[in-house]
């Protein structure tokens, strides 16, 4: 591996998220890890960022494009609010996105997936991929470990789910996109918007459920350090 | 990309033209002047009273150690350091200017300089040059709002982070904090820990070497400890001694002291038009 490779390659969020509305809000959810490269540069970032108090934000793709434009739109947003009087909606939000998108897409590479929850409408989600498109779902998946999840979803989805049951949705798919995907991995986070207002949950990467072929942690050399006397590895 | 037939008026902002040319000529097999890069072992770490910078001293030129003894760890505020990695005219050159706009930000404010708005000055350049500055950064110190350690990429992108490592050396040096970083060290785990994460870059990268740089800030100040472990000391000097032939005889020296005598005339007349 060359000496500079990580140095200069760009810090990209190879990535699962997922947004999705239920009945009342919305819970959108990602994974933590950052890659450099063939390096994990942050195995603990933060991919879900806020724009209001009531709309959230999944980044994917460059980290450094991604991370400016949630900070240009966060900047636009709350000139807006404090003009419009009341909190913005998700629409308008997602809307400010896209053109940020849409107007620099030879510049930007990131994709981006805007949710939240206002009086008007309620629960929504707006996926916004490469390129800039706005589009309006009742769920999306973007980043490089959503390929995998295309077919899940298509069985898994169903109108008017409850709270718990779309967060357990968002997290059983995070997790299955880590299990395959290289550049996903490390920690599920969840955003729930409604009505009541925002709730963060963190679920680390050890306690999700195991899927095929996946083994349970054994015989790591630290528990060999910490042990008192260390058995030989067994296969 | 396709070719618009509409004339559009030319957008303000920095032309990558010549980067393009630049990697258009790589390709071709002509390549750029090497320029001095810090091939580096920088890390950050936050410990139970604040943060703690360390970073090994090797500068090199391609395959050449020009520096054995430079200085990685920047000043940005009294409160706030940034060690730099990557070419060194970069990191000198960004943490200088955004150490001045620090400055002048704290005139105008009258207060305390915060991590945040270093890393938003730095990070917005960075952006603005899409990568092409290449500095990789770890930004630490202390304010109102408490101890915080960022890093900060070529391309722009940050992480908020309790401990961090960047550079050429920066496996080596995760690996050591991997293992043995926990919350709430005290201060000597700390510059221990630190000194040992830069040591395993110094002996495993061949891009880092030399010695250790250690800075300490907490919220009562800050420590620099300027080559703090010195593990690559110069071991062999020739006993002969070392003589330079002398190329031209001495005739004449004359010694001139530069200052000259000032008198001071006290009281006199002001002056009256």
């Amino acid at each position: 591996m060359d000496l500079n490779m990580h140095l200069n390659a760009p810090h990209s969020m190879g990535t699962t998220i997922i947004g999705v509305t239920y009945n009342g809000g919305v819970v959108l959810g990602a994974d933590s890890r950052t890659s450099t490269g063939m390096y994990v540069a942050n195995r603990a970032s933060d991919k879900i960022t806020q724009l209001t108090d009531n709309v959230y934000v999944c980044r994917s793709g460059s980290a450094a494009d991604s991370q400016v434009v949630s900070d240009y739109v966060r900047y636009f947003l709350h000139q807006h609010t404090i003009q419009l009087g009341q909190p913005a909606t998700v629409k308008v939000a997602a809307y400010l996105v896209r053109l940020l998108s849409y107007n620099n897409k030879n510049i930007l590479e990131t994709g981006l997936i805007v949710g939240g929850w206002d009086k008007y409408e309620g629960g929504k989600i707006y996926g916004i991929p490469l390129g800039g498109t706005l589009i309006e779902q009742p769920f999306a998946i973007g980043g490089s470990g959503s390929s995998y999840l295309y077919g899940f979803f298509d069985q898994a989805w169903k109108e008017g789910m409850t709270k718990d049951e779309a967060e357990q949705l968002v997290v059983k798919a995070v997790s299955l996109a880590i299990a395959r995907d290289g550049a996903s991995g490390g920690v599920v986070c969840t955003v729930v918007i409604n009505l009541e207002g925002v709730t963060r949950n963190f679920y680390p990467g050890d306690k999700l459920q195991l899927w095929h072929e996946e083994l349970e942690p054994q015989n790591s050399l630290l528990d060999i350090l910490n042990s008192p006397s260390p058995e030989p590895m067994n296969i | 990309m396709s070719k618009s037939v509409v004339e559009v008026p030319p957008k303000g902002g920095f032309s990558f033209d010549l980067c393009k040319r630049n990697e258009m000529l790589a390709n071709k097999g002509v390549n750029p002047p090497s320029f001095r890069k810090t091939g580096t072992t920088i890390v950050g770490l936050i410990f139970q009273d604040g943060v703690i910078l360390g970073a090994d001293t090797r500068a090199t030129e391609g395959p050449i150690v020009c520096d054995k003894n430079c200085e990685k760890i920047h000043y940005m505020a009294p409160n706030i350091y940034c060690c730099g990695a990557g070419t060194a005219a970069d990191t000198e050159a960004v943490t200088d200017m955004v150490s001045s706009q620090l400055q002048l930000h704290r005139y105008h404010t009258g207060r305390e300089s915060r991590v945040v708005t270093a890393l938003t000055l730095l990070k917005r350049h960075l952006f603005n040059y899409q990568g092409y500055v290449s500095a990789a950064l770890v930004l630490g110190g202390v304010d109102v709002t408490g101890p915080h350690l960022h890093t900060i990429y070529p391309h722009g992108s940050t992480d908020t982070l309790p401990f961090a490592t960047m550079g050429s050396g920066s496996l080596a040096a995760m690996a050591v904090f991997e293992s043995k970083y926990k919350e709430g060290l005290t201060r000597n785990e700390g510059i221990e820990l630190v000194t040992e994460a830069i040591c395993s870059g110094i002996f495993n990268d061949l891009g880092s070497g030399s010695n250790v740089d250690v800075c300490v800030i907490t919220k009562g100040g800050k420590e620099y400890l300027r080559n703090h472990l010195q593990p690559n000391p110069r071991t062999y000097t020739s006993s002969k001694g070392y003589s330079f032939p002398k190329k031209t005889e001495v005739l004449l020296t004359k010694i001139i002291p530069l200052k000259e005598k000032v008198e001071i005339i006290e009281g006199g007349d002001a002056m009256e038009e």
